[in-house]
């Protein structure tokens, strides 16, 4: 067959169609996740917080967290008219099963989840003398749990307590942010099964994230901010007596 | 001669030699070829760590098959609950709906997790005491749970 130019030019949009058809068929599984496009925290919406502690289960869940250790979890504050310095915080089984009616009357009372801030400067990372918790490219502090000896210095190091031991691999544990949800595209398990929308997944490279106006246009704040840990999980309408 | 009585300085830096020998050799055999591709960590632990098998599906994986239950949640109060949040973890459904059938959920449980009444909730969050307010009958004899208001026509 003679191919003229003139043929080529016919060729070239059925070829063009035909190749959009090509790369629909490439499954989504494809490595196509670029940890440099990502830099990832949360959005915790405080006033949408109703303590049913889905996202304790969920996490548990999705990461088969041992009984009775936690790598989420919700504490419930109790602040009276008169003493602001001294709230009374309870978390009975991590806030997993719901909360009893406060035990005191008056005062005010809220809830607040928390789980590892993905610190930016992390001291738990500082600390490990193996190299087996680090940050990773993306911003998500994780443990390589085959280098990790169990010592515990980050258990000691971690400001706000989101660290364990796991008393099955005897290895340092902590809330991965769902890395291999996150990875493929998906929310973390907690976000996801959130049922008011209190926990947000939040990626702050992403221009088109609502996080950044959300940052904007709201009274937000992390824990321990005098810490300088860099942290990045973000509370909305935060109450000055939370620790 | 220079080198006359430097001997025992040859068999010092021999050992030396050797020594260093070992530890470049050992380094290079224990330590993984990822071992500080990021940072002082080993690289394949980030593929490692994300190869993890998903528990929940997802909420977009649920809607593309359950389009009729996104209709009915569409407009009422539950329409941004995601269904893994009652439902629980699916993805083994989600990748075998034929062998694998959800469980059935228990009104009387998962109604009174987010709604029974507790003063430490956001007041404008609808809440009940479970105990005085359905006179013991299931919440979903009066409630639809994707759509719960109460309609006109009574619970459909």
């Amino acid at each position: 067959m003679n191919l003229t130019r003139r043929h080529l030019l016919f060729l070239l949009p059925s070829a063009a169609v035909a190749w959009k058809y090509v790369l629909a068929g490439t499954p989504e599984s494809a490595p196509n996740y670029s940890m440099a496009n990502h830099w990832w925290g949360m959005l915790i919406d405080l006033p949408k917080c109703i303590g049913c502690g889905n996202c304790v289960r969920a996490c548990q869940m999705e990461n088969d967290v041992p009984e009775g250790y936690f790598r989420t979890w919700v504490e419930r504050y109790h602040v009276s008219e008169w003493d602001m310095e001294n709230p009374k915080v309870d978390s009975p089984d991590g806030g997993k099963k719901g909360f009893p009616p406060p035990r005191e009357e008056g005062g005010k009372n809220f809830f607040v989840p928390k789980l590892c801030n993905h610190c930016s400067d992390s001291p738990c990372t500082q600390v490990c003398p193996v190299g087996a918790t680090f940050d990773s490219p993306d911003g998500v502090v994780l443990v390589d749990k085959t280098y990790c000896l169990g010592c515990r210095y980050c258990v000691q190091a971690c400001p706000y307590g989101c660290r364990f031991i796991n008393p099955k691999t005897n290895t340092a544990e902590k809330c991965t942010l769902c890395y291999h949800r996150i990875t493929k595209g998906l929310t973390t398990a907690c976000c996801e099964s959130c049922p008011t929308g209190a926990r947000q997944l939040a990626d702050l490279k992403n221009p088109r994230d609502p996080i950044h106006e959300f940052l904007k246009t709201h009274s937000v704040h992390v824990l321990k901010p005098h810490m300088a840990t860099g942290a990045k999980v973000f509370y909305n309408e935060l109450d000055g007596s939370v620790r | 001669m220079f080198f006359k009585d430097a001997g025992h300085l040859f068999r010092l830096a021999a050992v030396f030699l050797i020594g260093l020998l070992l530890f470049l050799v050992l380094r290079n055999t224990l330590v993984p070829k990822s071992f500080g591709q990021y940072g002082h960590f080993r690289g394949s632990a980030l593929a490692d760590l994300a190869a993890r098998p998903v528990n929940f599906a997802g909420h977009q994986t649920c809607e593309g098959c359950h389009s009729d239950v996104l209709e009915k949640k569409k407009d009422g109060r539950h329409a941004r609950v995601n269904c893994e949040a009652c439902h629980g973890p699916l993805a083994k459904h989600a990748d075998d709906p034929a062998s694998v059938a959800p469980e059935k959920l228990d009104a009387a449980v998962l109604c009174v997790r987010c709604h029974e009444a507790n003063a430490a909730k956001p007041k404008t969050f609808p809440q009940v005491v479970s105990a005085d307010h359905s006179n013991g009958l299931a919440c979903d004899t009066c409630h639809q749970p994707h759509s719960p208001a109460i309609t006109a026509g009574g619970a459909k």
